[in-house]
């Protein structure tokens, strides 16, 4: 199958506004730079591959791309994990903490700079689920172990959490 | 797990972190019930901008790498109807990539701080109206047929790519990770005019990512430049460009 030039330089404009978030994002998950570019390339070539099926009625372009490089990124440390027969505690000891050390690599300053300022509205148990779930991709079950907090409390903090922030960013979708 | 129990994993699914057991049960709840739908909605957009506050700069090569690998993959069927066939007045791959970026970049520029913020207010929604109808124009820009582009470095890692379509003789300037203009300046966008520069509007100054529809028909324009100007904009430049871009040549 042959592409046309121009459907490259169409996915260049798109490839321009993505990847650095999809890179970043993926990064912050994954923490080894090689492996975190190659999944990065994997999820912007899935973009491509799956554009035509994006519908705007959903939600937005980017919180799409983003929502896909979060589930890939998370389904490679868990497979990752998996076949390391997980050495539980200390690999998920070695993934904290989550947010202050992943934003030194930020660039996007307004962006960080609310983010920042709406987590600290959250409870400290709010916050340290939310940045472990996302920014390390565990599960709730890992996060309520490596807290030794309840699964029931850790579930209702990762929403009540989530919803503290939509509120404070001022999300409506 | 009971109803009550389901309704309270939204966050959890939002933020991947169900074991898939339950991964599955949830997805059968979500299937038929509303109010979790719209709530795992808002939340996945606000798991998005803890994403888009981890911005990293990739390496140059990637892009290299990516632009050549989807030059081998072909793209899916639309999620609703049929295949469309490329060619004659089919969508091409090149028609999504284009109105993809636009979702994007007009997300970016329009909706994703500021003017969505107040939604309720009524200024605010005029404005949303405004920014929906320029970013429906930007895309038609950058999905018209004969819509060529050209790419290029700005100052600091930036990145800026230029759509003009001769058909509606507008042009539309995409660009990346530029630097906020100093305090009290804006960036103001130009038409080249044989050397003479020709206001084409002004760039949103709290946007590093933005699409900008420039002001004003190309004409006989061979490219843009982008100067440095105190808030408001200037009639003529008043510093020397930050960039200069040729247009896409036919
Ligand atoms: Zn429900």
């Amino acid at each position: 199958m042959r592409v046309a030039r121009g459907d490259q330089d169409a996915f260049a404009a798109v490839y321009d506004a993505v990847s650095r978030p999809v890179l970043g994002l993926v990064r912050s998950v994954l923490r080894d730079p090689a492996q975190s570019e190659e999944v990065a390339q994997e999820v912007l070539v899935e973009v491509w591959r799956t554009a035509p099926r994006y519908q705007p009625s959903r939600g937005s372009a980017m919180n799409w791309v983003l929502t896909l490089a979060h589930h890939r990124a998370v389904d490679r440390v868990r497979s990752a994990e998996a076949a390391a027969a997980r050495e539980h505690k200390a690999a998920l000891l070695e993934r904290t903490p989550a947010f202050d050390e992943v934003t030194e690599q930020v660039e996007s300053r307004l962006e960080r700079e609310q983010v920042r300022r709406c987590l600290r509205t959250l409870s400290e148990l709010q916050r340290e689920s939310v940045t472990l779930a996302y920014y390390r991709g565990l599960t709730y079950r890992e996060v309520s172990e490596l807290l030794s907090v309840p699964l029931g409390t850790i579930k209702t903090r990762l929403r009540d959490g989530l919803i503290r922030l939509r509120d404070c960013l001022g999300v409506s979708a | 797990m009971s109803t009550a129990e389901l309704h309270t994993l939204t966050g959890a699914y939002a933020l991947h972190a169900l074991p898939d057991t339950e991964l599955r049960d949830f997805e059968r709840h979500l299937a038929d019930c509303e109010a979790c739908t719209q709530e795992v909605r808002e939340l996945s957009a606000t798991a998005a901008r803890l994403g888009l506050a981890v911005a990293e700069t990739p390496p140059r090569e990637m892009r290299d790498r990516v632009l050549r690998e989807i030059t081998t993959v072909r793209q899916e069927a639309p999620a609703h109807g049929r295949p469309e066939r490329t060619g004659g007045s089919g969508r091409t791959g090149r028609w999504y990539a284009y109105a993809l970026a636009a979702c994007v970049a007009a997300a970016a520029a329009f909706g994703g701080v500021a003017v969505w913020q107040n939604q309720v207010a009524q200024d605010a929604r005029q404005e949303a109206d405004r920014a929906q109808r320029q970013s429906e124009e930007l895309a038609q820009v950058i999905s018209a047929p004969d819509a060529k582009t050209s790419s290029g470095e700005l100052t600091g890692g930036a990145h800026g790519t230029v759509v003009v379509s001769q058909s509606r003789n507008r042009a539309v300037f995409l660009a990346s990770g530029m630097e906020r203009p100093p305090s009290g300046k804006v960036y103001q966008l130009w038409f080249n005019d044989a050397g003479t520069m020709r206001s084409a509007g002004l760039m949103d100054p709290k946007a590093s990512d933005d699409a900008v529809l420039l002001d004003g028909p190309v004409d006989r324009a061979s490219g843009m430049g982008i100067t440095v100007e105190p808030a408001g904009g200037s009639a003529e430049p008043t510093s020397s460009p930050v960039a200069l871009m040729d247009f896409p040549t036919a």
